[in-house]
């Protein structure tokens, strides 16, 4: 054995420890990184007050809306009268996506005409899918103006009609989001929560 | 040799070393790291005593990291802080580990810190040329130990607020300005909501951004006069053709290899403590710290946290209010002078005679019993026991000019002594 | 290897600090709890015990009934059912049935809550409490405490334990009179005898303990895995200094 060759193994050998220890520290310090980033998530407490709410449907009148908060959020109760549900399909030409087809805006079982499980109840949440301002309800047809009753968000002039389905040609890119919900009773919702327990 | 530091310094080639060049021509990123990394020569023969700068810097780290994320969840409220602290240690995910890995590395910071200022009373780290980084590593000791003394308030447990109302008191020792002082220190009649608020912003702002400074002009002023080594031989004195030291090695790769096996025990020795001992037996985080505070019952028994018993003990010793704030602000101080009162011709305790070696035996004791004293409670033989320790500890640095200039002490080699 | 040596010296050194808890009591010695955090079946009786006999004037604030249950293995239904009387959701706090208020009028104080109270006093501290209680007529709640002397918690288990009185014996010394403390002696019999009540009281302890620190066993389990990574990441950067430490002559 030359003495370059004694020189070859051990270069050889510094090299795969300097990449194993190297290697190894970026391990640890990926796993050191997990409790910091996890740290940053909806604490226990945070889940804890943003557990599921129940709203009492039994006060609210056709045609008229509640808003109640569920983790923080603004969600619109809307009990739509015969009239609202009747003028739905009449401005569908108007709508960017009438038939629910962003999966992510809706669960399942509101992905229909009505995006609703039960027509007459359109449980959304007020926030406007643009940047997050609470849209103000404008229920009044202007059927001229291709305006068949809805919401209409102050901050960037976005509309959605009654079932919170958005309007072509505004910045708002998706329908309103329907939150998990479902009937515990006829007169009483859950929102925030579709199966399960209560 | 020569080889492996060529390759170290080799600028990289390609769209890398492009980059590389582009940064060069217009921040001294190249000419940093070759000055203060690749081409900085420390001594071959450091032993493990000197590891423990990089450690503390390590420590120093951490707990900047942690504290950032432990201020996302605390609230510097005297009705909310306890309350903040348990949410970390019970709803935030990993809160608990962050928390312990905050206060565990509280105490560690000061056992590194011990451990390098001893390692520089060992060596003559502090004497000429270095006189400057040792009085910058004192105000960063001084610095720790009030941002240590604000930290503990933080939790608002017992201890916390009955440890601040005692330290915050001494103050009121100094005539004519003491009461006010004690006022303007507390912001209030006493310790209340008012005085955590700005103990909170002393100990996540102030004093940090303090301490980062500090630390940064300490290895500046360090790497001007060079790294002393355990002959406290210059290094400098001896150089190769080149200019480079003959006993010096880069710090990168040959130090900064060995640095990382120190760092890697030391963290098996805090994990070890986080994940098993998180307590310490009531040492790192003390058992009437897990009440909340109460203005109107002191615990049973009360001590500083560990790091602070030397001087408390002394503190009290002294049977009078002022002497013992002045006896106890002295020995903070006193080392500050190590460079001075220390007239020794040589530095390292290697080729020191048997006075000095004797002397820092009896301070190491002196300093651990005053240590374990404070944390006794205040009563017969202790308070003789701390009486006299105390007379023994202001001996070893005011007597330290005499037995240092008389001190008989050996040849120092021209080289340092490295075997293999 | 001296270094090896060193450092497991160390790690022994920092294991008997953890073991030797030291904490302040009141002055009268403290029977040992022999709580066993790792019994669930302990934990399950103990969280039973605080709930049926704590849990009306005591709070536990920070602890939040899913987690408890998580830990003690207990189904969501088993939670509902067995502990959570005065609760409706699982991700609530325990909350002291009595209002704080009247339990200040009616005891003096505020009955303390309880999420820390182990970790504060200690385990043997709190077992050594509930077993402590003695007939004492001058009290206005008729007993008094050998480790919390004049405490204004009434004897809450005494139908388990029933009472007992203290038996003191007298020492003259150079004219002073001074008593020192001997033992208990059972006046009323309780449902329970000695061991089981003691039995009862262990459980409780341990449960106290549990929810002192509810992330104590899982830190342990992590922290194995973690040394053992950092003994790996040792042995390789070892080598990785020995052999750049080849240059250096």
């Amino acid at each position: 054995m030359t003495e370059d060759d004694v020189d070859r193994i051990d270069r050889n050998r510094r090299h795969f420890l300097t990449v194993a220890t190297v290697v190894t520290g970026v391990v640890g310090a990926g796993f050191a990184a997990i409790p910091f980033l996890a740290s940053l998530k909806p604490s226990a407490r945070a889940q804890a007050l943003g557990a599921p709410v129940e709203v009492p449907l039994g006060s609210i009148e056709p045609g008229e809306m509640v808003r109640v908060l569920w983790r923080g959020r603004l969600v619109f109760v809307l009990r739509r009268d015969e009239d609202m549900l009747a003028r739905l399909p009449e401005t569908i030409s108007e709508l960017r996506d009438p038939n629910s087809e962003v999966i992510d805006q809706q669960p399942d079982y509101a992905a229909n005409d009505t995006r609703s499980v039960r027509p007459e109840w359109l449980i959304v949440e007020g926030s406007c899918t643009h940047l997050g301002c609470a849209p103000l309800e404008d229920f009044e047809p202007r059927l001229v103006e291709g305006w068949g009753g809805g919401f209409f968000c102050p901050c960037h002039g976005s509309k959605f009609d009654l079932a919170g389905r958005v309007y072509k040609g505004v910045p708002a890119p998706t329908n309103l989001r329907v939150p998990p919900h479902r009937f515990v009773r006829d007169d009483l919702i859950l929102i925030g929560q579709d199966t399960g327990a209560a | 040799m020569a080889r492996v530091e060529a390759e170290v310094g080799k600028r990289p080639e390609g769209v890398l070393g492009g980059l590389v060049k582009w940064i060069d021509d217009r921040f001294p990123m190249t000419e940093t790291l070759k000055y203060h990394v690749t081409e900085y020569y420390a001594s071959k023969n450091f032993n493990w005593w000197f590891v423990f700068g990089v450690l503390a810097f390590v420590v120093l780290a951490m707990q900047l990291v942690t504290g950032i994320f432990l201020t996302m969840n605390y609230k510097p409220m005297a009705a909310e802080a306890f309350a903040s602290v348990e949410y970390i240690m019970r709803d935030v995910e990993w809160g608990w580990l962050i928390r312990y890995l905050h206060s565990t590395g509280a105490s560690f910071f000061f056992i590194v810190v011990y451990l390098h200022m001893f390692r520089a009373m060992l060596y003559g780290s502090y004497k000429k040329p270095r006189e400057l980084i040792w009085l910058i590593g004192m105000m960063i000791f001084f610095v720790l130990m009030a941002e240590g003394f604000a930290g503990y308030l933080l939790p608002w447990g017992q201890m916390s607020y009955w440890g601040a109302q005692v330290i915050i008191s001494l103050f009121g020792a100094i005539p004519v300005i003491g009461d006010t002082l004690v006022e303007y220190i507390r912001g209030d009649y006493s310790i209340s909501d008012i005085t955590l608020n700005r103990f909170f912003a002393l100990h996540v702002i102030v004093l940090p951004l303090a301490l980062i400074g500090l630390v940064f002009v300490h290895i500046v002023a360090l790497h001007e006069v060079g790294s002393s080594n355990p002959d406290g031989i210059e290094i400098k004195n001896n150089k190769d053709a080149n200019g480079k030291p003959i006993d010096g090695i880069a710090f990168h790769p040959y130090h900064t290899s060995k640095d990382l096996v120190a760092i890697i025990v030391f963290l098996m020795i805090f994990f070890a403590v986080v994940f098993f001992a998180p307590d310490m037996g009531g040492m790192f985080l003390e058992h009437a710290n897990f009440e909340p505070a109460n203005m109107t019952a002191t615990p049973e028994h009360i001590a500083p946290i560990w790091y602070y018993t030397p001087y408390y003990a002394i503190l009290r010793a002294v049977p009078d209010k002022l002497w013992g704030f002045i006896l106890f602000g002295l020995s903070v101080l006193l080392p500050v002078f190590l460079p001075w009162l220390d007239r020794c011709r040589v530095r390292s305790i290697r080729y020191r005679g048997w006075m000095y070696k004797t002397a820092l035996t009896v301070f190491v004791i002196t300093f651990v019993t005053l240590g374990w004293l404070g944390l006794q409670p205040a009563t017969g033989t202790y308070v003789l026991l701390a009486r006299i320790f105390s007379v023994l500890y202001f001996a070893f640095f005011l007597l330290m000019p005499y037995y240092t200039s008389k001190d008989k002490t050996k040849p120092v080699p021209e080289r340092v002594v490295y075997h293999g | 290897m001296g270094k090896l040596k060193v450092i497991a010296r160390l790690l022994v050194i920092v294991v008997l600090m953890a073991t030797s808890q030291s904490f302040a009591s009141g002055g009268a010695a403290l029977e040992h709890s022999e709580i066993d955090p790792d019994n669930i079946s302990s934990l399950q009786r103990g969280a039973r015990n605080f709930m049926n006999y704590c849990s009306g004037c005591h709070s536990a604030k920070y602890v939040r009934f899913k987690t408890i249950g998580k830990y003690l293995e207990l189904s969501e239904e088993q939670l509902i059912d067995n502990l959570m009387f005065n609760a409706e959701k699982t991700f609530e706090t325990i909350n002291a049935t009595m209002p704080a208020d009247s339990a200040r009028r009616w005891f003096g104080t505020a009955p303390p809550d309880l999420s820390l109270m182990a970790r504060a006093k200690g385990a043997d501290y709190v077992y050594s409490f509930l077993k402590g209680f003695f007939l004492d007529p001058d009290s206005p709640t008729g007993v008094d405490n050998t480790v919390l002397a004049g405490t204004s918690m009434p004897h809450v288990l005494w139908e388990l334990q029933g009472y007992q009185k203290a038996l003191y014996s007298e020492h003259i010394e150079e004219g002073m009179t001074s008593h020192t403390f001997e033992g208990f002696e059972l006046v009323t019999e309780g449902s329970m005898d000695a061991e089981d009540y003691d039995e009862f009281v262990r459980d409780t302890v341990n449960f106290l303990a549990y929810i002192a620190e509810p992330i104590r066993s899982e830190r342990r389990k992590l922290g194995v895995w973690v040394i053992m990574f950092l003994i790996f990441f040792w042995i390789l950067s070892a080598m990785l200094k020995k052999q750049i430490w080849k240059d250096v002559t």
